[in-house]
């Protein structure tokens, strides 16, 4: 009996039965690769949230968190918003032309629902790091004013609109976002009630 | 009970053969250890292979009684940790152990990684336990970046927020896997916790599985020596080789006293220095962290920094992260990078040692650029040593081969 073992047979066995196991396994991993995901407790802290800015004075600049991120709601004075067409020149993207970076509402020259209030995601595009608000002009011959991202380097303009030559690849991202009233904004939500 | 030496290891009966019937333990102190040869002429570089051990069981004990303490939430972390350096007896001393072993694991592991480049012990027949070695390297570098974000401070934040971030270079499921690593929409609570289990669990066991096959690894070919050259081709009559010393008890007692001067500069650290004018702690860290806002100067802690500035120097998101992880998994191809027939640097020509001398210097430089502000001089430096970086690697294959060797002696010279 020993000298015809059938090797075929048991070759095909043994293949099936690892392949069996496998499948197996492979499902039985998806619960816990799945439970890495987040929760639906996360999920439901990104809730939009309401921020009053009927004290924001001309050229100031506050910051919410909304789903663990910081926006940015600056309003901007004249000059600002005039010295946002003097830098196109030295933008990456000065037209917003990637759509993953606003809602449409906000592809405009001022990237924002009402020229005067900028909202973005205080966010650098490249690694994640908070820019810092410099908005006056200088001292550097090309520098109009906007945001400088410390960790490597990465700049902005008034409208969180990426300079050419630094790292991050992409305008400041604009949240979704309406006025609920003329000094209400909701973050979160583009139309309809919270 | 007293036995002559000849007698350990070949029990003729009683508890050691009731043992030795059930499970080989002198077989495995024997090919382990006490008839393990190593060759005679090691140097103080071969040192820190055993300290790299030493470093690992201190890590490992003053981890688990700071688990006793520590609680890995982001309302609670912070406060967590002031409590184990105030209020829990001793505390700061198992805390700043384990901080401060954190710098040292990676100042013994650079040193390892280092000889091992000097004499050529990555190259045939030990490519794999060089392999292994630099898989105990990247667990490390996980183990070390899990275990920032523990004391929820603002370099924890900010750094794990700039590495995760890295993810998301990786085109299309780029952000996706950003928020499948954080497992929230930014990094949070949720992050704290799964980087806790990875870091008290997981990597951990992970490091000791892999610190075990390494050795087993080693003991398998055997180690190479400070001339590269093969003792076991080299045997006496009976069966030793020539040029070999049991590893116990002669290396044992000379490593001794290699851990007795490194616990002396360890402890004088913890106790005098632990965060090293923040260099072992960043000096941003003993601020909670603060979503709002990003410390003005963000730097990794310095054995990351090598390979932030290479990150740095690089104008692009994806190719900065491409070439950065390209910098972490090069030296995974030392093997067949070398194609030296000499293993060792002391029979190399000029070439190879200018090309790892310039090595050294580009890895130390790239080590302090990337601890420095965004600057462009900083910037173009960081550019120049990245080719250098680069080009020691990528240029091997050339060198190594036109490179004129010197004749590599039989056995090994013994230097006095």
């Amino acid at each position: 009996m020993t000298d015809d073992v059938d090797q075929k047979r048991r070759h095909f066995l043994t293949v099936a039965t690892a392949v069996t196991g496998g499948v197996g396994i492979a499902f039985a991993m998806y619960p816990f690769l799945a439970s890495l995901k987040p929760s639906a407790r996360a999920q439901a802290l990104g809730a939009p949230v309401e921020v009053p800015i009927g004290m924001l004075e001309p050229g100031e600049m506050i910051r919410v968190m909304w789903r663990g991120r910081v926006v940015y709601i600056l309003r901007r004075d004249p000059g600002m918003l005039s010295r946002l067409h003097e830098v196109t020149d030295l933008l990456r993207d000065p037209d917003s032309a990637d759509e993953e970076q606003q809602p449409i509402f906000a592809v405009n020259e001022y990237r924002s629902l009402k020229p005067e209030y900028l909202v973005v995601e205080g966010s650098c595009t490249h690694l994640g790091c908070a820019p810092l608000a410099q908005f006056e002009v200088g001292p550097a011959d090309d520098w109009f004013g906007g945001f400088f991202c410390p960790c490597h380097g990465s700049r902005f303009d008034l409208a969180g609109r990426v300079y050419k030559g630094v790292p991050a690849p992409a305008n400041l991202r604009v949240p979704p976002y309406r006025f609920i009233r003329e000094d209400i904004i909701m973050i979160g939500a583009e139309s309809g009630a919270a | 009970m007293a036995r002559i030496e000849s007698e350990i290891g070949v029990p003729k009966g009683g508890f050691m053969k009731w043992i030795d019937d059930r499970f080989p333990w002198t077989e495995t102190m024997k090919y382990h250890i006490t008839q393990y040869y190593a060759s005679k002429n090691f140097n103080w570089w071969y040192i820190f292979g055993v300290l790299a051990m030493v470093v690992l069981i201190i890590q490992l004990f003053t981890g688990i009684f700071l688990t006793m303490n520590y609680k890995p939430s982001a309302d609670e972390a912070f406060a967590s940790v002031e409590y184990i350096m105030r209020d829990v007896e001793w505390g700061w001393l198992i805390r700043y152990m384990h901080s401060t072993g954190a710098s040292f694991f990676f100042i013994v592991i650079y040193l390892h990684m280092f000889r091992a480049m000097l004499y050529g012990s990555y190259q045939k027949p030990r490519e794999l336990i060089w392999i292994i070695g630099m898989l105990i390297f990247f667990a490390t570098f996980a183990e070390a970046f899990a275990g920032y974000l523990l004391p929820w401070g603002q370099m924890s934040y900010w750094g794990a927020q700039v590495i995760i971030s890295l993810f998301g270079a990786i085109p299309a499921v780029g952000e996706s896997v950003v928020e499948y690593i954080r497992g929230d929409y930014s990094i949070s609570d949720i992050t704290l916790n799964r980087f806790f289990a990875l870091h008290v669990v997981l990597i951990p066991i992970a490091l000791i599985a892999l610190v075990f096959v390494h050795i087993v690894a080693l003991h398998h070919v055997g180690s190479n020596n400070p001339d590269g050259v093969e003792i076991k081709d080299h045997k006496g009559p009976d069966g030793i080789p020539l040029d070999g010393v049991a590893f116990h008890p002669y290396h044992t007692s000379k490593d001794l006293v290699g851990i007795i001067v490194f616990l002396m500069v360890f402890c004088a650290v913890v106790f005098f220095a632990p965060d090293m004018g923040g260099y072992f702690l960043e000096h941003a860290n003993f601020e909670p962290a603060n979503m709002m806002a990003t410390p003005e100067h963000i730097a990794p802690v310095w054995y990351f920094t090598p390979f932030y500035a290479i990150l740095r120097a690089v104008p692009d998101k994806l190719w900065g992260a491409v070439l950065m992880a390209s910098a972490v998994l090069l030296p995974l191809f030392l093997p067949w990078l070398d194609r030296s027939r000499v293993r060792s640097i002391r029979y190399r020509g000029w070439m190879h040692r200018l090309a790892l001398t310039l090595f050294v210097i580009s890895f130390v430089t790239l080590g302090w650029l990337g601890m420095q502000p965004v600057e462009s001089i900083y910037v173009t430096m960081s550019r120049i040593f990245s080719v250098v970086y680069f080009g020691f690697f990528l240029l091997m294959p050339y060198y190594t081969v036109i490179d004129k060797t010197r004749p590599v002696p039989d056995r090994v010279v013994y230097r006095g």
